[in-house]
């Protein structure tokens, strides 16, 4: 049998130690009530034949298209080293680091990780990680919930959609508040932001780029929630985080960010990697696992989990959550991608992204009815344009033909059906811009 | 080992992309720029390659260690899964493709791995439909409660109770509680529970019982018939927390024997490496009334053979994931499965009951087991004895000794209801000849710290650290190296 070493010869050896005359004898406790009514699977299989199937149902997954989809998840490059670096099995086959002596690669991993996504964001705590960006989005309301004692989030209508069907499923029996306050044509509306802070408001919750891809300076709004009483959280794109301001210099508590696009494969939705920083004043509410510095009885420099106070399993039904464990070899990845690139590396990364864009953006801008749904408002390495016709029509029309031209508005954004997002990165060429642009103008005609 | 960012060397070229024409301020405010850099290193590839092949030989994993930590199911992970899960035709795969109305033609072979993988599923566990969009165990304990509170909001029912046995899984009793119920404590009574104290807790209040089967003692909980009808009485659904399935496989169906709400964990049960703490899976399988409430989207075949995503379940307590879960990790769990078939589900299932009983008959005669009787895939020891002695040594010195020896040490201090516990889970895929080692390394080193106890209290010795200050961590909360 695949992976079972034992003989028969030591199955009875076995049996004989325990006294047991059958292995069948040693599940007797399960009544004959509880047994299965069925177990109906199929013959197991050789690796080869496994393998093939597998192979098989990947070929049916069209991966040879041009695409601008983003939404939140970005199709980058990932140096070889990450893969042969992150398949090392003394990382991928050990667990949460319980003993810390013999998990000491690990730990600094973490620890470096912590240190890496908060030189990002500018806040001075990082966490191990959560699931992914929503999860962390939502770890992130409940930390001012719990900071604050208060019950109202007010929610800007352009953070991702898809993490704020996330945020209102997980809140729905904790009663919470949501209140949402309106895009402008894809930005964020300020003023209506500020106007929603009251004496209630546990957070304001913002991100940047936003859903539609345009940049904001939340400084101000940041500024009017610390004087209200209200945490600051901010979502970011970790990527364009090596040259937009960060959440620390607006003045926000907490930053989130999905950090999927630091290593990791879009993989079809995961895993991704949660990211959360937040400043000092909130790092008691942190969820998690979080790693510190320490010294061992020689005086030499080692790495523990460390307040653990806050955690599930000592403080059971009063924990600051539920989640015991972190995405460390997402993290892991992360860390070694952020390594391996560096800071001119990552910087270099955005600046392609945010001028292809650009390109993208002037480039089918020039087509008869086609506009920029933000006009001038700036924006990143995404952007949205509104179509004369149904952004599905159109993506429907050039997928055929092998381009997807980015992701329809209108499956979220009521008003929005001709508008379609599209987003850049460094593996999008000029080149490939043009075509786009041509196949649109003669769909267009 | 310094950290990687005191070997930063400004100028030094990792991998770099080209450099763009235009810098972020040619084409963006300067109001909306970061004045402060990032401060990332710098680095050589061979730096980087380096720094981390000498880190990953700071750690155990299964690869090289027997790792016995109780609960985790740290067994083989066989290495054609990863093989599959980083075939291009998955990992280029963007989530969102199927919302593009025609697109879902783009990945017809991913949506079909999270068909067949849900229907392998529901047979093996005998439940009517699943979820794989929990992305840990502990995920799924809280997309299962809140399909609990789903049900009883939907049949106008009044419930703020959940009740958590206190040799339950761990997490059970803050997964409860962030689903916004009141969590109550139920003793257990010689290692299980005990139906005497559940009618003792149970009422109309409460909305279901979250139980770990085999226990987290590693026992069988043979009153399970009794529990399953005394919860339909006062119409409380049971949760049966999949930490442990791997005892039970082919041998009883969570469905068959009455619970409403399962959790799975892939990486344990399905083999999926646990990647030093994540990414694991925790996919949600429920009974048929329990249908409607189930996370969106969910996959569905037609007719004629394709696959396509529902998004139209207007009970579904919504979104629990941005998208279909950790679809990388259920995609090495559906291989295994394949690759095992039937028997040797089995199989597994079986070797593992049978390492267990063997360590714990080879170690019982020294260390206390409190509760010894036939166990399942674990059991769980006690150190008192040897703390009480004049020796002092506790169940952590005795971990720490292992540690010397090249073993990673069984699960310490858990359950909570056994003093100086150890919880041993050597797997089915251990030769006997490893178990017979680790008992004899076992009993030696109970044997050594007998008459030296500093030999058990001042190990480890040779790892790159010895036991570490953990206060001084808590105190300094240096959590950065930057703090």
């Amino acid at each position: 049998m695949p992976y079972v070493p034992h003989t028969p010869e030591d199955i009875r050896r076995m049996l004989d130690v325990i006294g047991a005359p059958s292995v069948a004898s040693l599940f007797d406790e399960i009544g004959p009530e509880m047994r299965p009514k069925s177990f109906d699977l199929p013959a197991g299989r050789s690796e080869m034949d496994v393998l093939a199937h597998l192979e098989g149902l990947a070929r049916r997954n069209a991966t040879g298209h041009v695409s601008f989809l983003g939404a939140g998840f970005y199709d980058h490059h990932i140096p070889a080293a990450v893969d042969a670096l992150s398949m090392r099995s003394e990382f991928y086959t050990a667990y949460t680091p319980y003993q810390p002596e013999a998990s000491q690669g690990t730990l600094q991993a973490i620890f470096e990780y912590q240190t890496a996504v908060t030189r990002l964001t500018g806040l001075a705590y990082a966490n191990a990680s959560v699931y992914d960006g929503g999860a962390a989005l939502f770890e992130a309301a409940m930390m001012a919930v719990r900071h604050t004692g208060r019950r109202k989030l007010v929610v800007c209508e352009a953070v991702s959609p898809i993490y704020r069907v996330m945020l209102g499923s997980y809140t729905a029996n904790l009663n919470l508040e949501l209140v949402t306050i309106g895009h402008k044509d894809g930005c964020c509306d300020l003023a209506g932001l500020t106007a929603a802070i009251d004496a209630d408001t546990a957070a304001v919750i913002v991100q940047n780029p936003n859903f539609f891809g345009t940049l904001s300076d939340f400084a101000t709004l940041f500024a009017a929630a610390r004087a209200a009483g209200v945490v600051s959280v901010l979502s970011v794109y970790p990527v364009l985080q090596s040259v937009l301001k960060s959440p620390g210099e607006m003045g926000a508590n907490i930053a989130v960010a999905e950090g999927q696009s630091l290593g990791l494969p879009l993989s079809f939705g995961g895993p991704y990697l949660g990211i959360m920083t937040c400043d000092k004043e909130l790092v008691r509410q942190m969820p998690g696992r979080m790693v510190g510095r320490t010294v061992d009885t020689q005086g030499r420099t080692g790495y523990v989990l460390t307040l653990q106070a806050r955690e599930q399993h000592i403080r059971r039904q009063k924990a600051t959550s539920n989640i015991c464990s972190n995405q460390a070899l997402c993290a892991l990845r992360a860390l070694m991608h952020l390594c391996l690139l560096g800071q001119e590396g990552l910087t270099r990364t955005a600046e392609i992204c945010i001028e292809r864009a650009h390109y993208a953006a002037e480039r089918l801008t020039a087509i008869a009815g086609v506009k920029l749904l933000s006009g001038g408002a700036p924006f990143g390495n995404e952007f949205a344009v509104t179509l004369p016709v149904n952004a599905y029509a159109a993506i429907d029309r050039l997928t055929a033909r092998g381009y997807v031209p980015g992701f329809p508005l209108g499956r979220y954004y009521a008003g929005l059906e001709n508008a379609l997002l599209v987003a850049c990165t460094e593996k999008t060429s000029n080149e490939q811009i043009g075509i786009l642009a041509e196949m649109l103008r003669g769909m267009l005609i | 080992m310094n950290t990687v960012f005191k070997k930063s060397a400004p100028g030094r070229e990792g991998v770099w992309p080209v450099k763009p024409e235009k810098a972020a301020a040619d084409l963006l405010p300067a109001g909306l720029l970061r004045q402060k850099t990032a401060g990332l290193p710098s680095l050589s590839e061979l730096d980087v390659v380096r720094h981390f092949t000498q880190l990953s030989r700071r750690n155990y994993g299964v690869d090289g260690n027997f790792y016995p930590l109780g609960s985790c199911t740290m067994k083989y992970n066989p290495k054609f899964t990863e093989t599959v899960a980083a075939l291009p035709g998955f990992t280029r795969l963007h989530p969102v493709l199927p919302q593009l109305k025609g697109a879902g033609r783009l990945c017809q072979g991913a949506l079909e791995v999270m068909y067949e993988t849900e229907q392998l599923l529901c047979e093996i566990c005998g439940m009517k439909a699943f979820t794989l969009h929990p992305m840990a165990g502990a995920h799924g304990e809280l997309t299962g409660v809140m399909i609990i509170a789903a049900y009883h909001k939907d049949k106008g029912n009044r419930k703020t109770k959940i009740i958590v046995p206190d040799s339950a899984h761990g997490t059970n009793p803050a997964s409860a509680a962030i689903a916004g119920f009141e969590v109550v404590n139920l003793p257990s009574k010689d290692g299980i529970v005990d139906p005497d104290e559940l009618a003792k807790v149970l009422d109309d209040q409460v909305a279901g019982m979250m139980m770990t089967c085999p226990n987290t003692l590693g026992l069988f909980e043979k009153n399970l018939p009794r529990i399953v009808e005394m919860l339909r009485g006062v119409d409380a659904l049971l949760y049966y927390d999949g930490a442990n399935l791997n005892a039970i496989l082919g041998k009883m169906r969570v469905g068959d024997a009455g619970f409403d709400v399962v959790h799975l964990n892939l990486h344990k049960t399905f083999a999926t490496p646990h990647g030093g703490g994540g990414p694991g899976a925790g996919p949600v399988g429920v009974s048929e009334k329990l249908v409607p409430f189930l996370p969106i989207s969910r996959v569905e075949k037609l007719e004629d053979g394709q696959f396509f995503l529902n998004y139209d379940f207007p009970k579904s307590i919504g979104y629990v994931a941005p998208f279909y879960g950790n679809f990388g990790v259920v995609l090495k769990a559906y291989a295994y499965i394949l690759r095992l078939g039937r028997e040797g589900l089995v199989r597994a299932t079986e070797a593992a009951v049978l390492a267990a009983n063997y360590l714990r008959k080879r170690l019982d005669s020294v260390l206390e087991v409190p509760y010894d009787r036939v166990c399942m895939h674990e059991f769980v020891a006690s150190a008192c004895r040897q703390a009480a002695s004049s020796c002092h040594v506790r169940a952590l010195d005795i971990a720490k000794a292992l540690l010397d020896r090249g073993y990673h040490a069984p699960t310490i201090y858990f359950p909570l209801i056994v003093k100086e516990a150890l919880m041993f889970e050597p797997t089915e895929t251990e030769s006997l000849e490893t178990l017979e080692q680790f008992a004899d390394d076992l009993l030696d080193i109970l044997k050594k710290a007998e008459a030296d106890p500093d030999y058990a209290i001042g190990a480890p010795r040779t790892l790159p650290v010895t036991r570490l200050d953990e206060t001084r961590a808590a105190r300094g909360m240096e959590l950065t190296d930057d703090l």
